[in-house]
């Protein structure tokens, strides 16, 4: 028990060290909110124009879209593919991570806590400010508040959960690239795969129902694609709880998947000694 | 002939403090500090001269190499270089010079170096003769022929300083100023560097200026030293008056100790 | 202020030395093949992304505004040709924080030679040539079916769309260059003009409305070479000055070089 608070105390101290040199950057976290800023904004403008033009073959609400995209920008760092840990990257291709090794902690673990620990920093320092923006925008740019305090809590759940479907894919990536004779263009493949398939450059509702529905069923969808569209109210009630159960699927399958990777990535390193 | 009459220079930094509230709070608010990295600074080079110039770090000796090199503008104070003003009329000082900062390169990295003297032949509009001379020579003197098809990354760091010194020299600049030239080198490319600018200054007579923390340089190269210290010029004078027949190390250690530097 | 006598005979000019900077620069690539080709296949991907988006947005809603899906991808691809364009000439621009943190501008300074001519041989960047060659082909596949009528005036628009727009996205580029001399950090704000531009450029840009519009022809000049030519290409106005105004916007280099001097200026009074 003491370990694991001892351990917590670290990942904690991580977390606000991430967190201060956040701050320290100040121009870069004002410009980083702007970009997201005027991002959401042209993004929205895009979809407005279309909505105009052929009103009838929108596939949500407009306002529901809005709030999915400002949602989408607050949270980017929680669930882009690109922000990957160069500093893992870079270990694993020129041999440090022998060090890392030495270590008397779990190696999946570790890098797990810290991605997260990464990405909760940087999310929070950048959604406040575009989410404030966001509600007091006129419309129809303007956010919406969730129907009622259970969707919120779904919300919330949600993010979570797609926040560590997010980790452990990446987590399986940093761990095959043990194995590719070119991580850089795995991490490549990856990343624009997953921007695809899990709706940052079109939400998926706006993908013919066919495909829509294949894709649904992936691990991309699983990231954003549902905390989003239950903020806004898009998928609710039963449907959201299956949502919500095929992320928890997702997490147990990509975590377990991970730390056999893991292992015998492991493996390979000491016996061919890195 | 070089020189520096009264030359200022201030420089304005922000201060990061360390800690969770302070980074808070210099995000709203930010405190700078004024660094005085040359006071009244003042001092003649004649053509032909070697000058050591020493003093700890963050003195002010590579401040005053770029100002001399045309890089910083001072606050104040007069300098001409064979009667140019550096910071004014840039491109036509720049091309009369030659600078050798020894932690950084200005070869290309990826390509062999002889790619890299071809480059700098167009960049200093070096006509065909005077560079294929200049190319000869220098190869032949820093013994570079077996390594010119060699890319820079692929170098030894003394291999590297050395085709740094030819690449500073193929436009025969009147001046060359050497920053840390022998930094992290063998004792057999440290000799081969200071032999070289010994006799590349007897020979063509360029004017050497050199920064180096190693005292065996100053002492193979130079006569003259000037000693810098928290901006000031402390001491300026020929070297064996200094040192006498002493040491040299322990001769500028107790200078360092006597100017509390 | 430089007297006849002291400027040497002999001169290399300044497209010579250019030509051999990017000779350099392309054998240094080449030394790096595997990372060439990686770097040049994600560049593909990206803007892949981008088409299979619209394709699906005008499977679903078939017209934006007025503008046919033939249209915008017109539209698109030209922005494309042009973005790649300028980060292939002006990606030393680009990479410039690096430089300048490294120490890279005091050697620059210390040579006989233009800033700018020096800062775009630091760097040209080949692997953009996999969006050109994409770009190329969707802007094939648009033509032949926007049913546009070539004749010699609607090339010359297409030729005068590429250099307005490489110039327009080469002039942000050096602003961003600029900036650099007065902060190292919030550079990331440039992407607003660059990549943001190069997403939703891909849109003729009426259609974010009249706001967008005055913006995007008197701020930054992306109209110029976007929407007024694309109206004149596709026959909705035959406004001859449509056809010429890319050509206009290369005065946005003009406030960018400004800046840029100033930053000089700065960086030699601080040296940081």
């Amino acid at each position: 028990m003491s370990k694991f608070f001892a351990r917590r105390k670290r990942y904690v101290s991580f977390f606000k060290l991430r967190f201060a040199m956040g701050l320290q950057y100040r121009t870069a976290a004002l410009a980083g909110i702007m970009t997201q800023f005027v991002w959401g904004f042209m993004e929205i403008s895009v979809f407005r124009a279309f909505h105009q033009s052929n009103s009838a073959a929108f596939p949500m609400g407009f306002e529901q879209l809005a709030s999915y995209i400002w949602m989408q920008q607050a949270f980017l760092a929680l669930f882009m593919t690109w922000f990957m840990e160069n500093e893992i990257f870079d270990s694993i291709m020129d041999g440090n991570i022998c060090y890392e090794l030495c270590r008397p902690i779990d190696i999946y673990d570790m890098w797990f806590a810290r991605s997260v620990a990464n990405r909760t920093s940087r999310a929070l320092l950048r959604c406040i400010p575009v989410l404030s923006a966001a509600f007091f925008l006129p419309q129809p740019y303007r956010m919406i508040l969730p129907p009622d305090p259970l969707t919120f809590i779904c919300f919330i759940a949600a993010m979570l959960l797609g926040m560590t479907v997010t980790v452990s894919l990446c987590m399986i990536i940093y761990m095959l690239s043990f194995f590719t004779v070119s991580p850089q263009g795995l991490r490549i493949i990856f990343a624009m795969t997953a921007e695809l398939l899990q709706g940052i450059v079109i939400p998926i509702p706006f993908f013919p129902p066919r495909i829509q529905k294949i894709m649904e069923l992936l691990p991309f969808a699983s990231m954003e694609n549902v905390p989003l569209r239950i903020y806004s109210g898009n998928i609710s009630g039963m449907e959201a709880a299956k949502a919500m159960l095929l992320q928890a699927f997702w997490v147990i399958i990509l975590t377990a998947a991970g730390k056999l990777i893991c292992r015998s990535a492991m493996n390979k390193i000491t016996v061919q000694g890195g | 002939m070089i020189t520096m009459k009264n030359i200022c220079k201030t420089y304005r930094t922000a201060r990061r403090n360390a800690g969770f509230g302070e980074a808070l709070r210099s995000f709203f608010h930010r405190d700078y500090d004024t660094v005085t990295a040359l006071d009244n600074v003042s001092f003649t080079i004649e053509d032909g001269e070697t000058v050591g110039y020493i003093g700890p770090n963050g003195a002010g000796k590579s401040t005053t190499i770029k100002i001399l090199s045309g890089i910083l503008t001072p606050d104040s104070g007069e300098c001409t270089v064979d009667g140019r003003v550096p910071w004014k009329n840039r491109i036509e000082h720049v091309a009369n010079i030659g600078v050798v900062f020894g932690q950084r390169s200005q070869l290309w990295w990826d390509v062999p170096v002889i790619d890299s003297f071809e480059l700098l032949k167009d960049i200093y509009s070096i006509p065909p003769e005077v560079y294929r001379q200049n190319k000869d020579e220098l190869t032949e003197l820093l013994d570079l022929a077996e390594i010119l098809r060699t890319p820079a990354r692929q170098l030894s760091l003394g291999q590297r300083m050395r085709c740094e010194l030819a690449a500073s020299l193929l436009h025969s600049p009147n001046i060359l100023f050497l920053d840390e030239p022998t930094i992290g080198l063998d004792a057999v490319s440290k000799i081969a560097v200071r032999e070289f600018i010994v006799r590349l200054n007897r020979e063509r007579k360029t004017t050497v200026i050199l920064t180096t923390h190693d005292m065996q340089d100053i002492e193979a190269i130079t006569k003259r030293i000037i000693l810098i210290g928290k901006g000031k010029i402390l001491l300026d004078g020929d070297i064996s008056e200094i040192s006498g027949s002493g040491d040299i190390d322990r001769t500028v250690a107790e200078l360092y100790r006597a100017y509390e530097i | 202020m430089k007297s006849e006598t002291q400027v040497k005979e002999h001169r290399v000019s300044a497209l010579k030395l250019y030509l051999h900077y990017i000779s350099i620069q392309i054998r240094s690539m080449m030394q790096y093949k595997k990372s060439f080709f990686m770097t040049m296949f994600g560049q593909f991907l990206t803007s892949f992304n981008a088409f299979i988006g619209i394709h699906f947005l005008f499977l679903r809603f078939h017209s934006i505004e007025d503008y046919s899906y033939s249209d915008v991808l017109l539209c698109v691809s030209i922005v494309l040709m042009d973005f790649s364009l300028a980060e292939c000439i002006a990606r030393g621009f680009d990479s410039f924080p690096k430089i300048v943190r490294q120490g890279g501008f005091d050697r620059i300074m210390t040579r006989p030679r233009n800033e700018i001519l020096q800062v775009l041989g630091s760097h040209f960047e080949l692997t953009r040539i996999g969006r050109m060659i994409q770009g190329a082909i969707v802007f094939i596949y648009g033509t032949t079916h926007a049913g546009i009528e070539w004749n010699f005036v609607r090339v010359l628009t297409v030729i005068f769309m590429l250099i307005g727009g490489t110039g327009v996205f080469c002039g942000i580029f050096l602003i961003n260059a600029a900036l650099c001399f007065f902060t190292l950090e919030g550079l990331e704000v440039i992407n607003i003009f660059t990549d943001g531009a190069r997403e939703y450029g891909a849109y003729p840009i009426d259609v974010y409305g009249k706001r967008m519009m005055r913006f995007c022809t008197f701020v930054i000049p992306y109209s110029l070479v976007q929407v007024y030519p694309l109206k004149f290409l596709t026959g909705r106005s035959d406004n001859i000055l449509y056809a010429l105004l890319p050509l206009a916007a290369l005065l946005f280099l003009i406030p960018g070089y400004v800046f840029w001097r100033f930053g000089v200026r700065k960086y030699t009074s601080s040296g940081s």
